[in-house]
């Protein structure tokens, strides 16, 4: 079962509508027992990493996805924030934790340029480092749309990142690490190429 | 590098496209929004700003159920405003597909409003949109769909939104808007230097050139409303003559 997690951060529309529109059919989790039936997990957002953090918390999601990513190893995907939430911690509006599942800090962009502006919104290249699971069949550069102020700054999981992208600064735009998947940009939102990643993904998780 | 986008506006009525021309809402376009928003699928726009200037309240739920049904068919981000005044609004907004969402006259009376929403939902989703009458050192911000007058000049408005956490500038020159003679452009370049976050020029453009003319002002979006609803292929004509003109667009 495919079950994308809402916490209430943001636009789940879009990612059910692209999701469906691959031919598969969704189960929308806001509440622990889902978790323990899915068998690929997508954690989209849009927001403030804390709100969402806060989110994932309220609804008493954080141990079932753990157990669900970590423990029984089930493919996950995470999009915007579900890639920030992977990091240990988050630095927007103060110090916030993140779900810890890889190292790596959440920070501001910060650009040495005043051309390039921030938040970073609109269609941008992505460099590809190796084509993994994700970005299989997408072209090189291929272009996303991105909607972000801060980004997954990894640390120690350099090697975890498969694609960049450059907006005054090089930042990481996907990751991936054993069953974990992740982008900064939307794939719901980018048309083809979104969609061939979302396939890519599902076909991987055996959905 | 970051493209620069098209980004074509759909004006709505108590659900219905509409022509605007210096905000007053003239002849119906389209009676059908889906029908606006199936061209620009196929025709590569970057997103697509749909703006509700119903003249009462009531009229919302129509527009609630445009935005639902825009949302199932609209795979390029949607930003979604007009008579935007409370972070709930801005969350069902945002729960029915919205990808970022528009504040105008309820920003300037309660500015907190900008910070509370950034804090909710994160700057990315949050664009003020400030409309503007008069050129140079008379510009003043309007509000209201034009029609009550504030003493605040658009630069300064602009960057105390973005300190109050905006995460986008919409710019519109009214006296532009619907006129077809290209956009502000001392405004656009007023504006984008006094702030660090992306501008979208809007209000005025009709010719091609007019779109590069906003590019070089600045702006990292270029939006036009009438101009796409009567061309023929008309997004995908803008970009290629954008493209040919140097302008790094998708």
């Amino acid at each position: 079962m495919i079950v994308v997690v809402d916490y209430g951060a943001g636009n789940l529309r879009s990612v059910v509508n692209a999701l469906e529109s691959l031919g598969r059919g969704v189960s929308i989790a806001d509440s622990p027992e889902p978790l323990r039936q899915a068998t690929a997990i997508v954690l989209p957002g849009v927001g403030a990493f804390s709100d969402g953090m806060e989110g994932l918390r309220k609804r008493d999601l954080v141990e079932p996805l753990t157990e669900a990513v970590m423990g029984r190893r089930v493919p996950y995907l995470g999009i915007c924030l579900g890639l920030q939430f992977l990091a240990r911690e988050g630095l927007e509006n103060g110090r916030h934790e993140g779900l810890g599942w890889l190292p790596g800090v959440v920070r501001r962009i910060e650009p040495p340029d005043a051309r390039f502006k921030v938040p970073h919104i609109g269609w941008n290249d992505v460099q590809i480092r190796r084509r993994g699971v994700l970005l299989e069949g997408v072209e090189d550069p291929a272009v996303f749309y991105f909607l972000h102020g801060y980004h997954l700054d990894p640390g120690d999981a350099d090697d975890a990142v498969t694609s960049t992208c450059f907006h005054g600064v090089t930042m990481a735009a996907t990751l991936e690490h054993d069953n974990i998947f992740a982008a900064q940009f939307h794939p719901e939102k980018s048309q083809h190429a979104g969609l061939q990643l979302l396939e890519n993904f599902l076909k991987a998780a055996g959905a | 590098m970051l493209k620069k986008r098209l980004v074509p506006v759909l004006v709505l009525r108590d659900g219905a496209v509409v022509r605007s021309v210096n905000f007053k809402h003239t002849n119906v376009i389209h009676w059908r929004p889906l029908t606006a928003v199936d061209f620009f699928n196929k025709w590569a726009v970057d997103e697509i700003v749909v703006l509700d200037v119903s003249r009462t309240k009531d009229e919302r739920q129509k527009f609630y159920e445009v935005v639902e049904r825009l949302s199932r068919k609209c795979f390029v981000p949607m930003t979604v405003g007009g008579w935007v005044d409370s972070t709930e609004e801005v969350r069902a907004l945002l729960r029915l597909g919205a990808d970022k969402v528009v504040l105008n006259t309820e920003a300037v009376r309660r500015p907190a409003l900008i910070s509370e929403c950034a804090v909710a939902f994160g700057s990315q989703c949050i664009v003020v949109s400030i409309d503007v009458v008069g050129a140079k050192n008379a510009a003043r911000v309007h509000i209201d769909r034009g029609a009550e007058a504030t003493t605040l000049a658009p630069v300064d408005w602009a960057r105390r939104a973005q300190t109050l956490g905006a995460g986008e500038i919409f710019l519109t020159s009214i006296d532009r808007e619907g006129t077809g003679t290209g956009y502000d452009l001392a405004l656009v370049r007023a504006v984008v230097d006094a702030v660090g976050v992306p501008v979208i020029a809007f209000g005025g453009a009709f010719e091609w050139q007019h779109l590069v003319d906003g590019i070089l002002a600045g702006a990292a979006a270029v939006a036009a409303a009438n101009v796409f609803h009567f061309t023929e292929h008309s997004t995908k004509k803008a970009k290629e003559f954008m493209r040919a003109a140097g302008v790094d667009v998708r």
